[in-house]
């Protein structure tokens, strides 16, 4: 499991493994929201919230077809699938890889953008907390979507088609922690729920995403 | 003799030609009675005028598109565990169907609306959860299209009609518990002489029905339309292989 | 391995039927038969990749590894890497034999996006080396082989027989293995249901 964690990490760093993409993404989107909105404070740090967590899902959005792809094409999957390790282990391994190299690195970047939003002060600390309980969410349906098209040419726009519905709850809460802690309100249940959200989809959405690979191998 | 001989493509084939035209007959009888009824023979709201009249059909297509994904989920359940041929391709079959309901549903809604609240859009709940709905019927139909093997397709549009149920969910509630909404309560209920009185009531029962028929017979249409295509699937393939 | 009766589908549709077969430690067999005939699809489900339309496969737990027209080889990871990634993964420690076995200890460095297709090819083999496991099941493992890896290769597979493993493998190249089997697969092409044959999951129901 280590092996194929750090062989992950490894593709994603190397030459041509997308890793910063889905940043420079998040980056350009928080600039060009105010470009669009106006650079009226007020409103920015009012819809900052939404942009971020919209952007923090787009952003995740864009490497999703990778985790499966790549290894679908060159034939890594099927000696995968042969190997030892349950393919639902694999599944698990390669949505914490992927997490590792988008969530993390958005949830790191998250305040600075914030700062160009005009993201009240109170929000930071919230901003960081709730995407970094609900970004793991995001890699692992994600990994569900990209299970699901593993075996569509040219599968982009269909995973987006499958995958954003099913980020609906957890951007909701996400974005509601960030708003309500902004304003200086009360964020348990929010937070509780996000946090509940991604700890069902991390334990039983990888054996979905395993039984959808298997049936695109056969 | 068990309920499941039915999944038989042949036993199906002979009882729907044979069931089709009479629940096709039925729904039409229903929808034009319902709908005259309530159009024309139902005293205008004291509140609401004649734009209440809408109910007939928005109403009834609101259950349906919920229903119709509650379908597809049991019949996608059932291809999973028993692997009958006709209970996923009943399940694709409905998709559209469904889809069409849940747009009819945010159409008839969105013209009710403009009178009664002033704008033809509020993100409300109700209305939220329905233009998600749109979204989770779209990307299901989306799957079955993009997978050329028909098994395949099958099972994976299963997994997604699973996860996607349980998302559906979850995103209803977050969606109340995001905004509190001004839609009225549900129009039927338990206690349902607290919202719809009863010469609204009758009609819009009558209509329901039709509406219920109507999802039926096209649902039957178009399975028979899918087992059709994988017949004749079967039968190219065959000739390959002679 | 024993092999009862076996019939497997490609798509949906029947490929091949009422096959069997025994293949013992210390031994090889050869797929012969045309183009489409099946031979890709009866390793696929050998290897347990598919399920199989109807018969018995019996066979040790975990010991096939299954080499197939592509590598599973990554691009930016060097030859070492790439080989060290699956010995790990099968739990085994035999990189430096594997490299030794296929001659690529002088390229051990090299990104796998630099090697020839020959080269590629003899990586990909490596790899069965690392798995430990006994039986290989081969999918024209000479592809893009020049004479001199081929021949290697054939020493490499009669190592392994020797070894007490067994390789079953698709290929029409002479890998100068005098005493492999040849199990021609052409009898064994399904027929049409109309002639007698075997109903697939496809039509089963749609017939």
């Amino acid at each position: 499991m280590w092996a194929l964690l750090t062989r992950d990490l490894r593709l994603a760093m190397r030459a041509g493994g997308g890793f910063g993409l889905g940043l420079a993404f998040f980056l350009l989107l928080a600039v060009l929201v105010p470009l669009g909105v106006g650079p009226e404070g007020g409103v920015l740090g009012a819809i900052a919230p939404g942009i971020l967590w919209v952007g923090a899902l787009l952003s995740c959005l864009l490497s999703l077809d990778r985790i499966f792809a790549l290894d679908f094409e060159d034939g890594s999957l099927d000696l995968l699938a042969t190997s030892p390790m349950p393919l639902e282990a694999v599944v698990a391994v390669k949505a914490l890889a992927h997490w590792l190299v988008t969530g993390v690195p958005l949830t790191v970047v998250a305040p600075v953008l914030g700062v160009l939003l005009n993201l009240p002060g109170t929000g930071y600390g919230w901003l960081v907390l709730s995407l970094m309980l609900g970004t793991p969410a995001l890699s692992v349906i994600g990994a569900l979507g990209a299970a699901l098209v593993v075996g569509v040419k040219r599968g982009g726009l269909l995973l987006s088609l499958l995958v954003l519905p099913l980020y609906v709850p957890t951007l909701i809460f996400g974005a509601e922690v960030v708003k309500r802690g902004a304003a200086g309100m009360e964020v348990s249940v929010p937070l509780l729920l996000l946090s509940g959200i991604t700890l069902g989809a991390v334990a039983l959405l990888p054996f979905a995403a395993a039984a959808a690979i298997r049936v695109n191998l056969r | 003799m068990s309920i499941w001989e039915y999944a038989n493509p042949k036993k199906f084939m002979q009882t729907s030609a044979w069931a089709l035209p009479w629940v096709a007959g039925l729904a039409l009888l229903c929808l034009l009675a319902g709908l005259v009824w309530g159009f024309f023979f139902t005293p205008d709201d004291f509140r609401q005028g004649s734009t209440v009249k809408i109910i007939y059909l928005h109403v009834p297509s609101a259950m349906m598109a919920i229903n119709a994904w509650v379908m597809m989920l049991v019949t996608s359940l059932i291809w999973l565990i028993r692997r009958h041929h006709v209970s996923a391709l009943a399940a694709k079959a409905a998709a559209p169907v469904g889809l069409t309901f849940t747009v009819i549903a945010l159409v008839t809604g969105a013209l009710w609306g403009q009178p009664m609240w002033g704008t033809w859009w509020a993100w409300d709940p109700r209305l939220t959860s329905f233009l998600i709905l749109t979204l989770f019927y779209m990307g299901y139909i989306a799957l079955w299209e993009a997978i050329e093997n028909p098994d395949t397709a099958a099972d994976l549009t299963a997994v997604l009609c699973l996860v996607g149920s349980v998302f559906a969910l979850l995103s209803r509630y977050a969606v109340l518990f995001w905004n509190q909404g001004l839609h009225q309560g549900a129009s039927l209920s338990l206690d349902k002489e607290e919202n719809v009185a009863d010469v609204f009531w009758f009609p819009l029962l009558v209509c329901i029905a039709g509406f219920v028929l109507l999802f039926v017979a096209l649902v039957l249409m178009r399975t028979r339309t899918e087992i059709r295509a994988r017949r004749l699937q079967a039968l190219l393939a065959r000739e390959r292989l002679a | 391995m024993i092999v009862e009766h076996l019939a497997v589908a490609r798509g949906g549709v029947p490929v091949l039927e009422g096959l069997s077969f025994r293949l013992v430690g210390g031994a090889a067999l050869i797929l012969r038969g045309p183009n489409g005939v099946g031979k890709t699809t009866l390793l696929r489900t050998l290897a347990g990749l598919q399920p199989a339309l109807a018969g018995r496969v019996s066979v040790p737990g975990e010991s096939i590894a299954y080499a197939a027209h592509a590598d599973g080889l990554k691009a930016v990871l060097t030859v070492e890497e790439n080989l060290r990634f699956w010995a790990a993964i099968h739990g085994t420690d035999s990189v430096e034999a594997a490299l030794e076995a296929m001659d690529l200890r002088a390229l051990r460095g090299r990104l796998a996006a630099n090697l020839s297709a020959g080269q590629k090819r003899r990586l990909g083999l490596a790899r069965l080396l690392v798995t430990g496991r006994s039986f290989w099941l081969l999918d024209e493992p000479t592809v893009s082989l020049d004479a001199g890896s081929v021949a290697l290769f054939g020493s490499v597979v009669r190592a392994h027989l020797a070894g007490g493993g067994a390789a079953l493998m698709a290929t029409h190249i002479d890998l100068g293995l005098a005493e492999a089997g040849v199990l021609d697969l052409s009898p064994f092409r399904a027929k049409a249901p109309a002639a007698g044959g075997r109903v697939g999951a496809f039509d089963e129901a749609f017939g």
